[in-house]
């Protein structure tokens, strides 16, 4: 059990920057998602964390301790990986003492702790088999059993369930909160995908060309993106964006779109007064946008006309690609709405709910 | 019994099929020639050997005195036997062999794995020690042996077949662990293997294809080796049989018979080791390990 410290830590690889001045306090017990599109610098950054590559810049600390030259193997760290990485000549059971023989753990305690990390993971029937003869489903958790017979100060994960298929993703993903919760120690993971960011993490540090772009709990980013990258990639689908001007009319701000001009309610309107005159990035996301007939009640809302250009029926909701102007955008509607593609529709925008960026720092209005 | 007949794949004698058959069992033919006219030479005895006219015919009987010769030799003659040489050459063709085989494949666990600063110009490097050509170190080679109080001997030889097998085994196991992932050394590392004991507990045990190719590769090399034997090693009691067999042959009158049943028995352990590794060639001995 330990925190984890990233002090100004940077990554070359050749003229490469892989990792731009990571500088992240993890605390013990935390779930921390490293999170962006691939090549953003995220597996580096854990594989600078576990040892296997080395720090150009900069110091990781492990509890308290400087671990900057300290191998991978004493780092007290236990790693699941996208491949699993199972050693193929051994038995599930020996790829799970692996890590305990090596460290010359008595055998009874070896034994007793395979068989309650496969208890956990509800492989006791598989210990004998070698992983040739397991599912990836299987083979995923002789992964995770590895790292859990390790009783490491943090768990590193990889994108651990990317060769899963759908329908296991998600409940290996619950599988993996609830270890989290059971075990109590710190988890770093991996992962490409938002929404395993959303569903597992207690802090997301969302990254872009290896760089930071905000470090939060899943719910302020949602909420409060600092700038339109994170906007854009928490939530799906991805919020809309569009190139407005605002403008001043009778002492109340809008956003202007050439189409469409939106009101805004006094709290956004106060943040936006430097930028009267200036063109801005407007961003709603497409369940801020409803049909009008079936908007929710309680909400600022502003009108819009839109028209209609594809409709995905999701069950209980459709998904609407609208057009204003030449600038598509997506709404999440009720089921019932009548849009038709090539109709006009009456839509509204939560207010309460938008995003102001500024055009050139693309940075949050607030 | 015809009711019993294995189900065969049915091939279509189309006449492409019938004349690539028809071609390869030509060059079978052609390839086998040699082979026969040793055999039945060696089955024949002095006299029959002698007639060149009856070169391609059978031989009268199973005449095996030409192997008893060529194994004990014959002392009233001065001849010597090849049972001595045949050792000379296990004891320098298995330790040189497996040796070599370890050496390349530490090399190549190295070099694929750890990628440390300079391999890439230190590979081909070592690469380039294939192309230098026997002859052309002889002197050299010999002279240092003699430096390091090793000339003349089986372990001297052993050494010069070590070194010369290093290109050639490191690049096959370089090759054969490039495709062993990655994630298994670093699996291994945060597990708590260093350097040496990922290649002991992790990737040696998954060698097996890699080390027959090679085991093959140089313990035929290395057995059928004449020029590097017959320059270090003078004294007949510690050449090995390539080497001694061209000492069957004498000054005058060639007994091709015993020659013939002399160059079977040296061929024979490379015939085994081409038996006996192919069992072990197994395919997929990396299933599992990662994402199928």
């Amino acid at each position: 059990m330990a925190s984890i410290t990233y002090e100004h830590v940077w990554k070359r690889f050749g003229d490469v920057i892989a990792v731009q001045d990571l500088d992240i306090f993890i605390e013990d017990k935390e779930f921390l998602v490293f999170v962006g599109p691939s090549g953003c610098g995220k597996s580096t950054s854990l594989r600078l964390l576990a040892g296997l590559e080395e720090i150009t810049e900069g110091k990781i600390y492990i509890g308290d301790r400087l671990v900057n030259d300290v191998p991978p193997k004493d780092r007290n760290i236990a790693m699941v990986f996208q491949s699993y990485a199972l050693y193929p000549h051994m038995s599930v059971y020996d790829n799970m003492a692996f890590g305990l023989r090596l460290r010359k753990t008595p055998k009874a305690e070896i034994d007793r702790r395979v068989k309650e990390a496969a208890a956990i993971l509800g492989i006791e029937n598989l210990l004998d088999r070698k992983p040739k003869q397991l599912s990836g489903g299987q083979r995923q958790r002789v992964a995770l059993g590895r790292a859990i017979v390790r009783e490491p100060a943090v768990f590193l994960m990889d994108e651990p369930l990317s060769n899963l298929d759908a329908k296991l993703r998600v409940q290996t993903r619950a599988e993996i909160s609830k270890l989290h919760q059971r075990l109590e120690t710190t988890f770093i993971y991996v992962t490409h995908d938002q929404t395993e960011a959303m569903t597992m993490g207690t802090r997301i540090c969302v990254l872009k060309d290896g760089i930071v772009q905000q470090v939060d709990t899943p719910q302020n980013l949602y909420e409060r993106p600092d700038n339109v990258f994170v906007a854009g990639f928490i939530g799906s689908p991805a919020m809309n964006f569009f190139d407005v001007t605002v403008v001043e009319q009778d002492g109340d701000l809008y956003v202007d779109g050439g189409t469409f001009r939106l009101k805004l309610p006094p709290e956004k309107a106060q943040a936006a007064r430097p930028y009267v005159g200036k063109q801005v990035v407007f961003g709603a996301r497409p369940e801020d946008i409803h049909d009008r007939e079936f908007s929710p009640p309680g909400i600022r809302a502003e009108p819009l006309t839109a028209t209609v250009d594809v409709t995905e029926l999701m069950g209980k909701e459709v998904y609407v690609y609208l057009l204003t102007g030449k600038k598509q955008f997506i709404a999440i509607t009720d089921p019932r709405t009548r849009a038709r593609v090539g109709r006009e529709i009456d839509v509204v925008v939560n207010m309460d709910n938008i995003h102001l960026f500024d055009r050139d720092t693309e940075r949050a209005i607030r | 019994m015809s009711a019993h007949r294995t189900p065969r794949r049915t091939v279509r004698l189309n006449p492409t099929r019938i004349g690539i058959y028809t071609l390869l069992i030509l060059f079978a033919l052609l390839f086998l020639i040699p082979v026969y006219v040793l055999v039945v030479s060696s089955l024949k005895t002095f006299a029959e050997v002698q007639d060149l006219s009856r070169l391609w015919s059978p031989p009268t009987g199973l005449h095996l005195e030409s192997f008893r010769a060529a194994w004990w030799g014959i002392p009233e003659k001065g001849l010597r036997g090849l049972s001595q040489n045949l050792l000379n050459s296990v004891y320098l063709t298995v330790p040189a062999t497996i040796l070599s085989s370890m050496l390349g494949s530490l090399n190549g666990y190295i070099l694929s794995k750890w990628r440390f600063r300079g391999a890439n110009v230190l590979f081909p490097l070592m690469l380039f020690g294939m192309f230098i050509p026997y002859q052309s170190i002889l002197i050299p080679l010999t002279q240092t042996l003699a430096a390091i109080h090793l000339g003349g001997t089986i372990w001297g030889l052993i050494l010069v077949h070590v070194v010369y097998g290093i290109p050639i085994t490191t690049l096959i196991f370089r090759n054969y662990y490039a495709e062993v992932p990655t994630d298994l050394v670093e699996a291994a590392r945060i597990d708590g293997a260093n350097i040496l004991g990922v290649y002991w507990r992790v990737l040696f045990p998954l060698s097996v294809p890699g080390f027959v190719v090679v085991i093959i590769w140089q313990f035929t090399n290395i057995w059928n080796e004449f020029l590097f034997a017959v320059s270090i090693l003078q004294k007949p009691d510690v050449q090995p049989i390539t080497v001694a067999l061209r000492n069957l042959a004498g000054s005058q009158i060639q007994e091709w018979n015993m020659i013939m049943a002399g160059t079977l028995i040296a061929a024979v352990p490379t015939l085994l080791i081409y038996i006996i590794m192919g069992r072990y060639f197994i395919r997929g001995l990396l299933a599992g390990s990662v994402k199928g």
